[in-house]
């Protein structure tokens, strides 16, 4: 520590420093993990496993035992223990939650290095962390534990992994290349499985290899376990590499469907190694039974499901549980299709994709959020867990290496890999508008990484069948280290190289939105005018019975109904909403809605042009600045009340609207927008998104009838009353509005009204202003406000009485809001 | 008399091909379909497109049906609109809907995409003035919405005006509060689609031509 404290000070290489230190604290602590680790040195975390279990009750026995010691001890009148040690009691969480805390230190780490992120991606760097524990726990003499093993990668790691990446399957890329995804998973897989597993078999024949005892048939089932593209290893590539959408779902979405293949293949041959026969009629049964595993898969994910969307069309009122039913469904989908030797995978892609358009309608906006999160914290740990666990595997297990069969292994993986691609694809362009280019083709057959699956059922392997075990589970591991590390180490370069084209960052805009809409419905009416039902024409077909019927059994209230521009018109919305909040008062709006151009600006003008020369002044930029610094206080303050607080109930968040309220605010907004117009005054500080449910309240005053204001501040805890029009004495006119919920005032129209006043009722006026900030939440003080036309005008007695009143919910208003959140 | 038709017909088609870049076939199913909705007349109504039963569960039917009567879709230097088509405009309007062959160059798809988001263009701009406007705008999202009821009708003005904002900040930026932007022009609506990949979406997949001259090859 003082070593560090020493390198701190010199600032010029601070950061450089600074993070090498950090790397360091870890390794120590890396250190400390392993040792404790070590020191347990029991198949701890496979608590799954039926020896788990049994060592679990093991430990029972050896508690009670201890137990009885103790009585026996307390018989004897021996002191009570005031500080006992029992490690394993709770060692095997207390093991668990420390390699979930290395793997997110590992994360955290490598990105505050990102000169070497940019280099190696981080799946390689978590295998070298792996190797690194794991030599360090054979450091420390202990047995390395079985830490990958293979009920606890399947049963665990893999689901959050794969479940997030079914949950967000762009679903549109994905159907559209579906043939050409399930003809490279399905043709593509069972090639690489016989083409390796044969030429292998051929391989062990050759006279010296000393592989001669090696048969067909398990050479087979190596071939089909080291074939399958890992959706493991691709997404943590290719999610670093940015490549093209359409590159990335066929990697992506061969690696997801060829699961099925890899299951089928994988029992057939396991099945068969000890009879040594297939007949005909196996083959038969195999194609029947891979029918069976992908479809059966896909059909237990869909009912799940749609069991969760129908579950979340009933959680309006316990919000709370709802990202809840997401996981568990998902969860029992894979479970359950794993219970018959079905397709896990396939189950959860099917559930995820199917569900998620459904029970992200009923879902509230903050659970959406929080599936989003955990989803992709899950996914996350998972991949870092698995990894690492690679590389500890790699050091732990036994290994026999065969120059031979390894290196052949990782010839023959990439020689199938190119010949099957290309072949496909030959056969695949004939039928495909947009072809795959050469390009296209080389990075679908470098994409091709094997990963931790492979490693899994490898593992799963009976030693007693298979003496070769260990050879194999070499050869699978160096099949992985190199395609992770070489390929996925290689291919950003390459693709940087080949100039591929890369994704689009570009967020959807509205316009792009109306025009896929516009294009689809086209395609379908051109389609029917030429009498050929093509893709479009079903596509349609199944869009409307949707709508017609699914929807409506799904999609609690009235929301079935919203076609899908007007979802993600208010989708859009609400994030911007959200974003004009965070970024305090939108002055800084993102480019998605322009906060430069108005409404005016494209409204045809009706205006005559002396009208719009009243046009108010734009607010200088340190007034602004005041008007968010106010509007940032209200809103924390407004948060910061917090009233009686209930375990099982959300705070209610200011966005957190029902469907009508929605609705009401933009018939009010509309309303106000009218209003104003008539009155000849624009939105100007900041241009809010027209019709937006943003919520606005603008204040008017003509300075001396603060009477009046108050008055008029009085109305707002009636929720009805959105907005009143007040006529001030002298005629000028007094608006207050109170737009929508008052808990977020994320924008502000103000008017200005100059009005000639005394300085003293000015004074006046800031008093009153004052007392009512205590009692309302916040008032902009004119002091603050005006100060600048103060400034311009001094000296003079008559100040412009330049009002800007931001106004808050009062205490009052609260109360009365708040009801329907709580019980 | 049937002979020399169908040599007539035959020789016509053949210059069609040449023209449009549909083979033979395709022209031949596209002639048979057009016959079958004109009654065997020699030119179509709008009344004989907006019978087809498919087409009334579409939204924008009205629109694509305009599309084909109106002149500037037809590859004419005019504007305006017919009454009446002949085979030879409807399928000078189905060439629109052709796939990128493969192996074109930078420039070829360019022209292509060009040609796509002028056909869409056009369809938006329903005056005919060069800009899509904000009511014609409003328009097409009513149109897109017109299934889905009162809520589609409240909410069509709204969206058309946030996408009109849209075009209008990423066209122009900065607008003075006195400015005014007149409507979407060609080129805005080329910038603002600039990442929508109409080249590789905007076909149908019965136009697609290889399979076509396959076919060709061998009744050959």
């Amino acid at each position: 520590m003082s070593v560090r404290v020493a390198l701190h000070s010199p600032t010029g290489s601070r950061s450089f420093l600074e993070r090498g230190l950090l790397l360091l604290v870890m390794l120590i602590f890396l250190e400390g993990t392993v040792l404790t680790l070590g020191a347990a040195s029991s198949p701890d975390i496979s608590a799954q496993d039926n020896t788990g279990g049994g060592h679990d009750r093991r430990d029972d026995h050896r508690g009670i035992a201890g137990s009885h010691e103790q009585t026996n001890y307390t018989y004897t009148k021996k002191a009570f223990p005031v500080l006992s040690l029992d490690y394993h009691h709770i060692q095997v969480p207390f093991e668990i939650s420390l390699w979930v805390l290395l793997a997110s230190l590992m994360k955290l780490g490598f990105h505050l290095i990102p000169r070497l992120s940019g280099i190696v991606p981080e799946s390689c760097l978590l295998i070298v962390v792996g190797l690194l524990v794991g030599g360090l726990i054979k450091l420390a003499g202990e047995e390395v534990p079985p830490v990958l093993d293979s009920n606890l990668f399947f049963l665990c790691l893999l689901p959050p992994i794969i479940l997030d990446a079914g949950y967000f399957l762009p679903i549109r890329p994905f159907m559209e290349n579906i043939g050409t995804i399930l003809m490279f998973a399905v043709v593509g897989t069972l090639w690489n499985a016989f083409f390796v597993g044969g030429l292998l078999y051929a391989v062990c024949q050759i006279e010296g290899t000393y592989l001669s005892q090696v048969e067909l048939l398990p050479c087979l089932l190596f071939g089909s376990i080291i074939s399958a593209v890992d959706p493991v290893a691709v997404l943590a590539v290719f999610e670093e590499i940015h490549i093209n959408e359409l590159l990335h779902i066929l990697v992506f979405g061969e690696s997801l469907l060829n699961d099925a293949v890899t299951v089928v293949l994988y029992h057939l041959f396991e099945e068969y190694s000890g009879a040594g026969e297939v007949t005909p009629m196996d083959v038969v049964l195999g194609v029947i039974c891979f029918l069976i595993v992908s479809l059966g898969g896909i059909a237990v994910g869909a009912i799940y499901g749609i069991l969760a969307a129908f579950t979340s069309r009933f959680t309006s009122h316990t919000r709370v549980i709802e990202p809840l039913f997401v996981f568990v469904y998902s969860y029992m989908a894979y479970l359950s299709a794993e219970m018959f030797h079905l397709s896990g995978i396939m189950a959860l892609i099917a559930c995820g994709a199917v569900m998620r358009p459904y029970v992200e309608a009923n879902i509230s906006h903050k659970s959406h959020t929080t599936v989003k999160y955990f989803l992709k914290m899950w996914s996350s740990v998972s991949e870092t867990l698995i990894f690492i666990f690679l590389g500890v595997a790699t050091v732990a297990g036994p290994h026999a290496w065969n120059w031979t069969f390894v290196s052949v292994t990782v010839i023959l993986c990439l020689v199938s890999r190119v010949i099957g691609v290309v072949g496909l694809t030959f056969i695949i362009n004939k039928f495909r508008i947009v072809k795959l280019t050469t390009k296209d083709q080389f990075i679908v057959a470098y994409g091709g990484l094997r990963g931790a699956i492979a490693f899994s059922l490898g593992y799963l392997l009976n030693k007693d069948h298979f003496p070769m075990r260990t050879m194999f589970l070499t050869a699978i591991i160096t099949e992985i280290f190199f395609t992770v590390f070489v390929q996925g180490m290689t291919i950003k370069p390459l693709v940087d190289l080949l100039a591929v084209k890369k994704k689009q960052e570009a967020k959807r805009s509205i316009n792009e939105e109306i025009h896929t809409q516009f294009l689809d419905h086209l395609l379908t009416g051109i389609e029917d005018i030429c009498g050929h039902y093509g893709h479009h024409h079903w596509k349609d077909k199944l869009n409307r019975f949707n709508k017609k019927y699914i929807k409506k059994c799904l999609i609690a209230g009235e929301r079935y109904k919203e076609p899908q521009l007007i979802a993600f018109y208010h989708k859009m919305e609400f994030k911007q909403a959200i974003e004009l909040v965070e970024s305090g008062g939108g002055v800084k709006l993102p480019s998605a809605m322009p906060s430069q151009v108005s409404m005016q600006n494209i409204q045809p003008k009706k205006l005559p042009p002396a009208v719009a020369e009243r046009a108010l002044p734009q607010f200088t930029k340190g007034r602004e600045e005041e008007i968010r610094k106010i509007l940032r206080s209200n809103l924390q303050k407004t948060r910061q009340r917090l009233r009686s607080y209930n375990r099982h109930t959300l705070v209610a968040d200011p966005f957190e609207d029902g469907w009508n309220d929605f609705l009401l605010k933009k018939q009010r907004m509309i309303e106000l927008e009218k209003k104003m117009t008539e009155m000849s005054n624009y939105l100007t500080v900041p241009a809010a998104p027209p019709d937006s449910p943003t919520m606005c309240r603008a204040r008017l005053a003509s300075g001396d009838d603060f009477k009046a204001e108050k008055a008029g501040a009085k109305v707002i805890p009636d929720p009805n009353a959105f907005y009143n029009i007040k006529a001030s004495s002298e005629g000028v006119p007094t608006i207050q509005v109170d737009l929508a919920s008052p808990q977020s005032p994320d924008s502000v129209n103000m008017l200005n009204e100059f009005s000639k006043r005394g300085a003293k009722d000015q004074g006046l006026g800031q008093r009153e202003v004052a007392t009512r900030d205590e009692d309302q939440g916040l008032m902009m003080k004119p002091s603050s406000a005006g100060k600048e036309e103060k400034g311009e005008e001094e000296g003079g007695n008559k100040n412009p009485g330049l009002m800007r009143c931001l106004s808050d919910p009062g205490p009052s208003n609260e109360d009365e809001e708040d009801e329907p959140f709580l019980p | 008399m049937g002979a020399s038709q169908s040599a007539g017909t035959e020789h016509e088609f053949q210059d069609l091909a040449d023209r449009t870049g549909f083979s033979l076939e395709q022209i031949g199913n596209i002639n048979k379909r057009f016959r079958q909705l004109s009654n065997n007349e020699e030119t179509l109504s709008r009344e004989d497109l907006a019978s087809i039963p498919a087409l009334d569960n579409n939204p924008i039917r009205a629109q694509i049906i305009n599309a084909f009567f109106d002149k500037r879709n037809l590859h004419q230097n005019e504007t305006g609109t017919v009454q009446e088509i002949g085979f030879e405009e409807f399928l000078m309007v189905m060439t629109h809907f052709r796939p990128a062959a493969m192996g074109i160059t930078e420039e070829e798809r360019e022209n292509l995409r060009r040609d796509k988001l002028r056909f869409l263009f056009n369809m938006h701009d329903t005056d005919s003035d060069g800009t899509i406007n904000l009511e014609e705008y409003r328009r097409v999202v009513e149109e897109l919405l017109s299934k889905a009821g009162t809520i589609g009708q409240e909410t069509a003005k709204a969206i058309a005006d946030a996408a009109m904002l849209e075009v209008a900040s990423t066209t122009r930026g900065k607008m003075e509060p006195d400015e005014f932007y007149e409507g979407i022009t060609f080129e805005n609506f080329l910038q603002i689609l600039n990442t929508f990949d109409i080249e590789t979406r905007m076909h149908v997949r019965f136009l697609h031509m290889d399979t076509a001259t396959l076919r060709c090859g061998k009744s050959k």
